[in-house]
């Protein structure tokens, strides 16, 4: 049983390892995942939000619908906790 | 070899973090215990995190925390600053990753108050009977 | 897992006058470090999240020390599910009044007609009402976890 798991495990490691050929280098600035839209956050969020860390504007401000539904999986997690394990006492 | 040899000094971040998303994997299909299963799922999800942070990087480039009048005065060049993104997308990936953990530890003690056992053969022999 | 319970249970850890003292004096610096992070968002890598965390962590360490009855006294249940749902409610609250006064939900400079300071100054305010919201939803949740998964969710006993 746990051949065919380390088997599996190899099998699995190889095909992904196989998969980041076409990655770009590390570090490499002209990567397309540090062009088109980076670039507008960079350049334009300081002026535009006046907060100096870029990560909080665009968190807070650009994407701060996904930071209300982050938000929102936290309270329905606490609130599964409660339902799961919570016994009236009788 | 010699090209297999230049990838993988070029790209090694990746492939540490794929050796450490194996090692979490195994621990998902090969014990037996459930606790262990859930800390293998845990360790598949930070290296699939680190994966990503650590895509984003650039040589020779800062922190994404600039100085607030340098920026308003000259603007900013953005070949000297760490790419944002995927520290955004992280931060949501971890709070993710932490309500998972305790909405399954709450689920397994369930499984232990129901059929005393944590072994994952042992609590399919009592499903069966 | 029979074995360890056994075990725990003939160690017998209890209760600890330097373990007590030396908590009741840390856990206000505790919290008020957890307010500074929540605070310094957007000048330092940190922000709503890891703040709440740092103030939930200072729930469970007084529950760790002294017995959960002695943390429901100071940090009541009542007290957590309001707390919660206020966080809640302040993030889709400010988003709500921004769309009531004409902009889109969750666009911050429109708040410019309520009071005037200028579009990027409201942005960065609406940044950080948006991270205090959060801040609180996280603390409550992670004292919430922490009782539930500790006590088995009978509220009574355990750590």
């Amino acid at each position: 049983m746990k051949a065919l798991a380390l088997l599996a495990t190899v099998v699995t490691g190889s095909i992904l390892l196989y998969g980041t050929q076409d990655f770009p280098a590390w570090g490499d600035p002209t990567s397309p995942a540090s062009t088109h839209l980076s670039e507008y956050y960079i350049e334009n969020a300081v002026e535009e939000t006046h907060a100096p860390n870029l990560v909080t504007a665009v968190l807070g401000d650009y994407r701060s619908y996904d930071t209300m539904f982050e938000m929102i999986v936290i309270y329905c997690a606490g609130m599964a906790v409660m339902g799961v394990l919570r016994r009236s006492k009788e | 070899m010699q090209g297999m040899l230049t990838e993988i000094v070029a790209k090694y971040n990746y492939w540490i973090y794929v050796v450490l998303m194996m090692v979490g994997f195994y621990a998902m299909i090969g014990k037996r215990n459930l606790v262990k299963k859930l800390l293998g799922m845990n360790i598949f999800q930070t290296a699939i995190i680190l994966l990503f942070v650590s895509s984003g990087v650039k040589r020779e480039g800062g922190i994404p925390i600039l100085d607030k009048y340098e920026a308003l005065k000259h603007g900013v060049d953005p070949a000297t600053v760490v790419n944002p993104l995927p520290h955004v997308l992280m931060l949501t990936a971890i709070v993710v990753a932490v309500s998972i953990t305790g909405v399954a530890l709450a689920i397994l003690l369930r499984i232990y108050r129901e059929y005393g056992t944590l072994e994952e053969d042992e609590i399919l022999e009592k499903i069966g009977q | 897992m029979k074995t360890l319970q056994e075990r725990a249970r003939q160690r017998s850890v209890g209760e600890n006058l330097i373990i007590q003292t030396s908590v009741r004096m840390m856990i206000p610096f505790i919290q008020l470090f957890g307010l500074y992070v929540i605070v310094h968002g957007h000048y330092s890598p940190v922000g709503g999240f890891q703040g709440g965390v740092l103030l939930g962590s200072s729930i469970v360490l007084m529950a760790l020390a002294y017995d959960l009855k002695t943390t429901t006294d100071y940090f009541s249940e009542r007290a957590n599910i309001i707390t919660s749902n206020a966080g809640a409610l302040i993030f889709t609250g400010v988003g709500l009044l921004c769309a009531f006064l004409g902009g889109l939900f969750l666009d911050y400079a429109v708040l410019d007609r309520l009071i005037p300071l200028g579009p990027a100054e409201w942005r960065s305010m609406g940044i950080f009402l948006v991270e205090v919201g959060v801040g609180l939803a996280v603390m409550s949740i992670m004292a919430s976890l922490f009782w539930d998964l500790g006590s088995g969710g009978s509220m009574d006993e355990g750590l």
